[in-house]
């Protein structure tokens, strides 16, 4: 009663800075959306809140034009496999550095982070080198492979967290209730740090889905990703601006889909002090 | 199933955690660790339940070897101060993980769980999260787990230190039953005299990773080897004074004095050290007897806990502790005579071995 009359007293100038932030940063947003919505000519043509001859030509193209939804389907391939080989040799390395002390363990660990500090940019050409040498050009596994660099790193660092909260007692219960370590692994260290599984797959996804640098180098016709597709936008026809709009738009949507499943989550990640 | 040490020590780091340790444990025996934080107690359950190595000496089961047997095929239970159970599984399938791990049949988890769950009240609880559940509940789930198990060796370390103390209380009493009836070789692990007073059996009690005595509790209790088992043995902390012995007397210099008793006949006259538990010391000689002698000090402090009374005071450069039932109160400073039981009267040698 008490606390529901308080919250209808906020008086409106409180109100007022969260409200101006949330429409900053939703203005791009809507933006991309409204273009999404109009002819490239009206883009082109003038200034406009609201699309005036609306269209889903921009989305009927690209889902019916190979070059553009295959651009989708690449991209998508090299994220899922990247996510599931990062987390997968993320998992015993995190436990290793959670459960064991090694000669150069904390170094080590640290060491890993720093892999983080460098910018792709530096091991394009070394990677386009190497897998061109090795027949990996062109294909999703190259990309895929490229981004664990970065993604098993980040990965261990979060799982790491999550694993130091576990007490080491429940490892050494269940082998004293006779699990073998594979099956307590599986059974019940795993679903015991599920959200930090979920939280490091999230993160990992997200880089791989924003990646272009990499992705863009390693790749040219069978794999090309939609971040490339999106950046060659300029065709015969000028630049179709409403296309690539229609396209920004889509792109938004599987880190949408994604967030809004670990988004519980990600606050611990957060006061872990690991992402 | 017997246990035996043999010549067990561990050094970690080069910290030495055990000192070289052999200790027997019978088949079926409900025995107790006593020591304080540190003393070792947990290592020793460690390496009997081979979650650690011996750095040297071996392990033995049942007259067999099985120092590098791993913790899987040991047989063993176990359960931890903290409350550890499964986070994700229902309070049912926590009870189950040992059956169902050991491949045994459906009904059969089934009936045996109900039973644990019956005798330990957690019967209304078993489709629940283990989480939602109070610290008593989960510690009784760790428990069941154990118990449901039939293990042959079942391994407690303070299960009962964070439990509220009436919950504590009433465990303690149900615990030795529980595990009298389920034929298990039993090693409670605690800090705490009164708990291993309670829980009867075997006691071992441990200083700086050593056993100090092994045997049964009341024998422990009533005669104990030296100065530290009675030390370790003895909650408020044991009084100490010298003593010194000349013909048939002894005597607190300037204190007491009293007959000397059967044990002290023929041994040379000088000084020896006396221990006094704190409820051998009453507030008042009600008996008459000439079995008490009267000690006066006084009073630093008058702790009422209860319905005892615990009174530290200073008796000639010792500090000493009375412990007594019903309230009293005394104020600091005050001069008071306290009644020192001579049938209670612990004494030792100059380098602590008992004098019995």
């Amino acid at each position: 009663m008490n606390s529901n009359r308080r919250t209808a007293a906020i008086p409106l100038y409180r109100l007022l800075v969260p409200a101006i932030y949330i429409l900053f940063l939703m203005l791009p947003i809507y933006w991309l959306l409204s273009m999404s919505f109009k002819t490239t000519n009206e883009i082109l043509g003038g200034f406009s809140f609201f699309p005036r001859d609306f269209t889903l030509e921009n989305y009927i193209e690209i889902f019916t034009d190979p070059t553009w939804y295959r651009g989708y389907l690449n991209s998508i391939t090299y994220v899922v496999i990247n996510t599931v080989i990062s987390v997968t040799f993320a998992l015993p390395a995190a436990y290793a550095f959670s459960r064991y002390r090694f000669l150069g363990d904390k170094h080590l660990f640290f060491w890993l982070l720093t892999n983080r500090m460098a910018p792709p940019a530096v091991f394009a050409l070394p990677f386009f080198q190497l897998y061109a040498a090795i027949d990996l050009y062109d294909t999703h596994i190259a990309v895929a492979l490229a981004h664990c660099l970065f993604n098993i790193p980040l990965a261990v660092w979060i799982l790491e967290g999550f694993m130091s909260g576990i007490p080491k007692q429940l490892d050494e219960m269940a082998y004293v209730d006779g699990y073998s370590f594979p099956r307590f692994f599986v059974k019940i260290f795993m679903p015991a740090i599920a959200s930090g599984i979920g939280v490091a797959a999230f993160f990992c996804f997200m880089y791989s889905w924003v990646e272009m640098l990499l992705s863009k180098t390693l790749t040219s016709v069978a794999a090309k990703s939609i971040a490339a597709t999106m950046t060659r936008t300029a065709s015969t026809a000028g630049y179709e601006l409403g296309l690539l709009a229609a396209a920004g738009a889509l792109t938004i949507i599987p880190g949408a889909i994604v967030i809004y499943f670990v988004r519980n989550y990600i606050a611990k990640g957060f006061s872990l002090g690991r992402v | 199933m017997s246990v035996e040490l043999k010549n067990v020590s561990k050094i970690v780091d080069g910290m030495t955690h055990i000192h070289p340790t052999s200790l027997s444990l019978e088949d079926q025996d409900f025995n107790v660790l006593l020591g304080a934080t540190l003393s070792g107690k947990t290592t020793l359950l460690r390496l009997m339940a081979g979650l650690e190595r011996p750095s040297s000496g071996e392990v033995w089961f049942s007259g067999q070897d099985v120092t590098h047997v791993s913790v899987q095929k040991r047989n063993i239970a176990m359960v931890y101060q903290e409350f550890i159970n499964y986070p994700n599984f229902s309070v049912f399938n926590n009870i189950a993980s040992p059956l169902k791990v050991a491949g045994k049949k459906q009904d059969q988890i089934r009936r045996q769980v109900g039973e644990i769950a019956e005798l330990l009240k957690l019967s209304e609880f078993l489709d629940r999260d283990v989480a939602s559940l109070s610290g008593g509940q989960q510690q009784r789930i760790a428990l069941a787990r154990a118990l449901v198990k039939h293990a042959s060796l079942v391994l407690l370390d303070e299960p009962l230190a964070n439990l509220d103390y009436k919950l504590r209380e009433q465990l303690r009493e149900e615990l030795p039953k529980l595990f009298a009836a389920s034929g298990s070789t039993v090693v409670y692990a605690t800090s705490e005299p009164e708990e291993a007073l309670m829980l009867g059996g075997h006691v071992a009690t441990l200083h700086e990773g050593r056993v100090v005595q092994y045997g049964k509790t009341t024998d422990i209790y009533r005669r104990p080897e030296n100065l530290e088992c009675a030390r370790i043995f003895s909650h408020p902390p044991i009084n100490m004074a010298k003593i010194v012995k000349s013909n048939d007397l002894i005597s607190i210099p300037g204190i007491a004095g009293w007959q000397c008793p059967e044990s002290f006949r023929g041994r040379p006259d000088r000084e020896y050290v006396i221990g006094v538990r704190p409820h051998h010391l009453s507030l008042t000689n009600m008996e008459n007897s000439d079995r008490h002698v009267a000690v006066s000090g006084t009073v630093q402090l008058a702790e009422i806990s209860g319905s005892s009374s615990l009174i530290h005071m200073r008796i000639d450069g010792n500090d000493w502790i009375s412990e007594s039932g019903g309230i009293h109160a005394y104020s600091m400073g005050e001069n008071i005579n306290v009644y020192m039981n001579l049938d209670g009267c612990l004494y030792f040698d100059q380098d602590g071995t008992a004098i019995h």
